[in-house]
């Protein structure tokens, strides 16, 4: 069983296209469920066709289809948009894993755009340049699922609020450094665990203050302190550059992981891409680990960004 | 009555997907049959000489394939499955436990495969996550009308061997088989308020621990 926490009921139906039955389309259930099939996996950024297969044959749950490699998008600067729609397109017809891209904060018409296109996520993500500062997208609308980023508990029941199927840590896209998603999944953990000091005390007014203070409803907040975690699947992003970037993450609780520029960044993507699923698989088994990270080179790595003076954090934006 | 020689151990093979799903499912079934047991989660060939029965989860098929050949699983495990494990599969589960696999838009699939199910797979049958969808059909065989299944970008299975029992069919199509040991659904049990088929799986182990 699943949490279905915070769901509005906005589901769609259907008639059945095969024999008639009733099939019901789009609920909580079935876009929450999607992102449980993609636990322990490794989601990979892709830019086109080549870098699709790659991460197929590497072990991709699913892959990330963007322009640029978030890397990429701090050098170039200027705006960052949704990717090429033929790009997406010829990924679809080509590989059999679930396809995923990015979509510029509150751009619901870009969102919609990808949805009609058939791609099977859609990444609210601080990684392109947001279109609406104040307010993300409504995704109760859509069938397709979406996944958000987020800091802390309250940016994470906000964005689930707002219909996200799936949360992951914002970290700090692009700079190989993984110290900002795990302050995030720190922050997320702490806050969790605070709460539910408070359910177990049935004391409720300050269950009802943090809720105020979160920006939240008391539901989604005693609902999140009584499961312990996040009340969907938690993937960990932002930084992650080496198997044992991978391991630590789902040490630290997370389910599974994005890797963007870590991958194809870096001087060795096939084996990197393997050996960071063999640790997310075995993160709890130091030996495996020890076995993933020596298909890589460290001197292969992208070198990477110092997170302390950056000119663009974007894990700033998209944070109401 | 009972006359265990040891506790049951369920296996969940633990690579990728929804395994905690399937955990708390089979603790559900224990309760629920009263059979005493516990699970085991199963990555590396040593596990499988312990467990009475295994369940293969949802997730990506590609990558749970690949991870079973990596981890050199692939003759063990099939010649357990042929020797009669109780062991059932959901969506990716199904895919892993057939003989053949073709994609609905790739087509032909070079992907490691158990290949003991004799049935022909269609993967993505329903198309992409936007078909994603619940349906409620009927399970005669245990007695359920209207039982509530969840398709997540879902396979069906195309044609089955003169070995294989159809279990359920959603109109024409057919999403879940039986044969002998193996149980398999193009759906998530797991993801619905019954645990029959958990339950189903754990009663078979336990008749054969006897």
């Amino acid at each position: 069983m699943i949490s279905l926490a915070g769901q509005a009921n906005r589901h769609k139906r259907s008639g059945g296209d095969k024999g008639g039955e009733q099939k019901t389309l789009g609920t909580a259930l079935l876009k929450r469920g999607f992102a449980h099939m993609q636990k322990h996996g490794v989601i990979m950024d892709v830019t086109d066709l080549k870098q699709a297969h790659i991460a197929e044959d590497a072990g991709a749950v699913a892959v990330m289809v963007l322009d640029k490699l978030p890397y990429d998008v701090r050098r170039a600067g200027g705006v960052a948009r949704t990717a090429g729609l033929k790009i997406i397109e010829g990924i679809l017809e080509a590989v059999t894993i679930p396809v995923m891209a990015k979509c510029r904060i509150g751009h619901t018409v870009e969102a919609s755009v990808l949805e009609e296109l058939g791609v099977d996520m859609v990444d609210e993500s601080e990684v392109l340049t947001p279109a609406d500062e104040n307010r993300h997208i409504w995704k109760w609308d859509f069938t397709t699922p979406f996944v958000d980023g987020a800091r802390d508990l309250g940016e994470a029941l906000r964005r689930i609020e707002e219909g996200a199927s799936m949360i992951r840590t914002k970290g700090e896209p692009g700079t190989g450094n993984v110290a900002e998603a795990v302050k995030h999944i720190r922050a997320i953990d702490t806050d969790v665990a605070r709460i539910r000091v408070f359910y177990e005390r049935e004391d409720f007014q300050e269950m009802q203050r943090l809720a105020h203070q979160l920006n939240v409803s008391l539901e989604l907040l005693q609902e999140t302190a009584k499961l312990g975690r996040l009340p969907v699947v938690n993937f960990a992003a932002g930084g992650i550059t080496t198997p044992a970037d991978a391991a630590l993450m789902l040490n630290l609780g997370c389910d599974g992981i994005f890797v963007g520029s870590g991958i194809f960044k870096s001087d060795d993507p096939l084996e990197r891409a393997k050996s960071i699923v063999l640790s997310t698989t075995f993160h709890d088994r130091p030996e495996v680990v020890v076995e993933a990270q020596k298909m890589i080179e460290e001197g292969k790595s992208m070198l990477g960004l110092d997170t302390s003076n950056l000119e663009l954090r974007m894990q700033d934006r998209g944070k109401t | 009555m009972s006359r265990h020689v040891s506790p049951l151990i369920v296996g969940v093979l633990g690579f990728q997907g929804d395994i905690e799903e399937h955990l708390s499912s089979i603790m559900t079934a224990f309760k629920k049959t009263s059979i005493e047991g516990r699970t085991l989660l199963v990555r590396e060939r040593s596990d499988l000489s312990e467990i009475h029965a295994l369940i293969i989860p949802g997730g990506e098929s590609t990558v749970i394939g690949a991870m079973l050949a990596g981890r050199s699983m692939v003759k063990e495990l099939s010649d357990r499955l042929m020797n009669g494990l109780p062991t059932m599969g959901t969506c990716a589960g199904l895919i892993l436990l057939a003989k053949r696999v073709y994609d609905r838009v790739v087509g032909d699939m070079n992907q490691p495969l158990l290949g003991v199910l004799d049935v022909l797979i269609e993967r993505n049958a329903f198309g992409r996550q936007r078909q994603s969808f619940h349906a409620e059909f009927d399970i005669p065989r245990y007695g359920l009308a209207g039982f509530n299944g969840a398709f997540i970008r879902s396979p069906i299975i195309k044609q089955i061997g003169p070995k294989v029992d159809v279990l359920a069919k959603l109109g024409t199509d057919v999403i879940a088989v039986q044969q002998g040991n193996i149980l398999a659904t193009a759906f998530h049990p797991e993801l619905s308020t019954s645990s029959i088929f958990h339950e189903e799986l754990i009663k078979m182990a336990s008749s054969m621990n006897h």
